[in-house]
């Protein structure tokens, strides 16, 4: 089953091999990974989106929080949340289907961000499900290229997650 | 006053406590060498760094204090891997302190550069660069606090030429404040009420412990609960001195070369109470079959070893120390169900005594040939109690552990996770280095002994009466065992064709030797081993082709025993 961690770290010297090489020495998954800055002084906050049944799942939310630069860890599979990601996507336009790539576009709240006379560049946010359902729709168009950031999550309700 | 980084480094181990120090010197760390020329820290020179990260790991096993080792950058550096890699794995406390090329030239392939940080990553359990001398003396502070808390382990701190160069006001942090990094000591009340529980609804309960015990110094609280329950006690390897092993209690060593009747209890067990063993594959044979008829508990001071490999039916995080004092408090509290499951347990102890007889730890004595069994059965009667034993890794070892009936904590020294050949005669010289009036012993086997055979020099040069014992079969013993059972005896690269005279070997470093060919003269070797001051290497010509009995064919069950005749 697919997981989604935020894994807060110390922000130093080394941190993302840690973390990248406890998943690579112990054979877990990494599906995707982000990391960047939060508003704490040198703390970084990664999403990690990984699989694995149970016993895996609480083997790598162990061994993260065993890391001494990681201060916190919260699998958010159980819990309500939200998650985005970003995806710029290169689509091949011909001059029949350039009025269908603006329409996919509109419908899904994408943005075309460049324009060339047979392309069109495409930033979208979302949900990944909703990324996976534009390329769907694009991919009969000739998508040159895809670029996705990975999903970053924060949970529903008052609460935030903080060091 | 200022001053330079090598002279806070060394004013900083002072602050914990560090008296002596083991390592080699280079380039990269000439500077913290000028400063231990004057300095009263005692620095050990060995002729290797894997030595001496060995010899600061043995320090540290016997003593429980944190072993030091200091080597130079680049190859110095890469040289103490294995070294750092075996403490990892056994847990140890040590920091490791290397030298790194300067800061601006850091990524530039400059000479003796190597990222020992990168290569430590997955083998120590933190590392450091140091890349501002305001840092240092607060990165000593954590690496030490880091080393000896919670489950311990190796760190490594490295220290690049010009901040040890650079100068600063020196002052030592009074704490440590780690956010990442808060270990639990004190067991969960609830937690241990229930395991108090399960044991007093068992009727055929075994303790099953591992290193923890030396780790958290709580043999003498394993003890009190043993006798205080009645329960028998299965030991690892780490643990073979954790417990007494003439003890009633005792069934001496469980897994791959355990003995049968640790196994068969473990096998038949209703209740499996594991105190700071990680359920590795040498103990557990196939691993859905151990202990399959038990409910489990498991108390580690790390959480991550709890339903690594196995279910449990109950974990209890914290120190082994805590958690079995309040165990015990626990089931004195509750007097008549303690009394009536002692009087329960009695057909269980019947059942384990007859397995004791049926199948006891025993070899084919012999005239005309020395048996190694027989010379560790010696070394036990002639040693004094308190003498430390060191091993390498091989047949010699699992004989030691299967004959040597260790009495007391921390006299067993050997590599038990990672099985590091050349580990024992720098551990032993380590231990001796912390107790020069103990007696120390390294059973060593002719192929691990020229893994570090170097540090005979080390020995002779401090006038370390370190014992070198050789159980001499002329092979790999243990691999030529494998492929004798399980390929058809091609003794493949295992034959040691060359005969060594180690007796020359010996004498070409000063130190003493004798030959033991004959099995009425290994008493008298042994008596005047001991006897003779300064380091002596004892040789002994064994039978070649003795097996280590018993033992589990990988992939078995541990009941599924190959057995001495
Ligand atoms: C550094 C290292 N290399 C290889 C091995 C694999 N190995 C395990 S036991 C053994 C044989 C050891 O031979 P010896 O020291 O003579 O001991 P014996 O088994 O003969 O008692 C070998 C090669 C190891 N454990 N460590
Ligand atoms: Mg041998």
């Amino acid at each position: 089953m697919k997981h989604t961690i935020s894994v807060l770290v110390e922000n130093e010297f080394g941190v993302l091999s840690r973390i990248s090489g406890l998943f690579s020495g112990r054979g877990f998954n990494i599906e995707s990974l982000s990391v960047a800055p939060t508003l704490e002084p040198n703390t970084s906050r990664m999403t990690i989106v990984t699989s694995g049944d149970d016993r895996i799942l609480e083997q790598i939310t162990k061994q993260l929080n065993k890391l001494i630069s990681t201060i916190k860890v919260v699998d958010f599979t159980s819990k309500d949340f939200i998650a985005r990601e970003l995806a710029l996507i290169k689509v091949s336009t011909e001059a029949e289907t350039r009025a269908e790539a603006l329409r996919i576009v509109d419908i899904f709240r994408a943005k075309v961000i460049d324009v060339t006379p047979r392309t069109y560049t495409i930033e979208i946010t979302g949900a990944p499900g909703k990324i996976n359902g534009i390329l769907e729709l694009l991919r009969p168009m000739g998508i040159k290229e895809v670029v996705r950031s990975g999903p970053v999550v924060i949970g529903r309700g008052a609460k935030g997650v903080t060091g | 006053m200022k001053l330079t980084g090598s002279q806070i480094l060394l004013e900083s181990l002072k602050c914990e406590g560090v008296d002596t120090v083991f390592g080699y010197p280079g380039g990269a760390v000439i500077n913290i060498y000028d400063d231990l020329y004057d300095s009263s820290i005692n620095h050990i020179l060995t002729r290797h760094e894997q030595a001496a990260v060995h010899a600061a790991d043995g320090y540290a096993r016997c003593t429980g204090q944190v072993g030091v080792a200091i080597a130079t950058s680049g190859p110095g550096a890469t040289n103490t891997v294995t070294g750092i890699a075996t403490a990892y794995m056994d847990s140890i406390p040590m920091v490791i302190i290397t030298g790194q090329v300067p800061t601006p030239l850091i990524g530039n392939d400059a000479f003796q550069e190597a990222d020992i940080c990168g290569i430590t990553r997955p083998c120590t359990k933190h590392n450091f660069l140091v890349k501002n001398i305001r840092d240092l003396a607060k990165t000593v502070k954590e690496a030490f606090y880091i080393a000896r808390t919670g489950r311990p382990g190796p760190v490594l701190i490295d220290l690049p030429k010009d901040v040890q160069v650079d100068t600063l006001e020196f002052s030592y942090p009074a704490t440590v404040d780690l956010r990442g990094y808060k270990p639990t000591y004190s067991g969960n009340f609830r937690q241990i009420e229930k395991a108090a529980r399960m044991i007093l609804e068992a009727r055929r309960p075994v303790l099953y412990v591992g290193g923890g015990i030396n780790l958290s110094a709580a043999s003498a609280e394993l003890l009190a609960l043993a006798e205080q329950t009645r329960i028998p006690v299965a030991t690892t390897l780490m643990a073979m001195s954790a417990f007494p092993q003439r003890h009633p209690l005792a069934l001496g060593m469980l897994g791959m070369h355990g003995t049968f009747c640790a196994n068969m209890s473990v096998t038949e067990c209703d209740l499996l109470v594991a105190i700071g063993a990680r359920f590795d594959d040498r103990v557990t044979g196939r691993i859905d079959s151990f202990a399959e008829k038990a409910k489990i508990i498991h108390v580690d001071i790390d959480p991550t070893s709890i339903k690594k490999n196995v279910a449990v039916d109950l974990p209890i995080v914290g120190d082994l120390k805590d958690v079995i004092s309040k165990l015990k408090a626990s089931l004195d509290q509750k007097e008549e169900a303690l009394q009536s499951f002692k009087e329960e347990l009695q057909e269980w102890q019947t059942k384990i005594a007859t397995w004791r007889e049926r199948h006891p730890m025993v070899y084919q004595p012999s005239d005309t040939v020395i048996k190694p069994q027989f010379v560790i059965e010696k070394l036990r009667e002639l040693s004094n109690d308190d003498a430390i034993i060191a091993t390498e890794v091989g047949q010699h070892q699992m004989w030691t552990a299967q004959f040597f009936s260790f009495s007391q904590p921390r006299t067993f020294l050997t590599s038990g996770g990672l099985g590091t050949m050349g580990f024992g005669l720098p551990a032993a010289l380590g231990a001796q280095v912390a107790f020069p009036d103990r007696q120390v012993i390294d059973i060593s086997g002719d192929g691990s002994f020229q893994m570090n055979s170097q540090e005979l020099a080390t020995l002779v040069q401090y006038q370390l009466p370190v014992k070198i014992v050789i159980l001499n079969n002329n092979y790999l013993g243990m691999v030529r065992q494998w492929q004798q059972m399980f390929f058809d005896k091609r003794y493949s690269q295992t034959v040691m064709e060359l005969p060594i005279d180690f007796v020359k070997l010996a004498e070409a470093y000063g130190a003493v030797g004798f030959n033991v060919t004959r099995v009425d003269e290994v008493e008298t070797v042994i008596k005047k081993g001991f006897e003779t001051p300064g380091p002596v290497l004892m040789n002994f010509q064994i039978s070649r082709e003795e097996n280590v009995l018993p033992m589990v064919p990988a992939g078995k069950a541990i009941h599924e025993m190959v057995l001495a005749s």
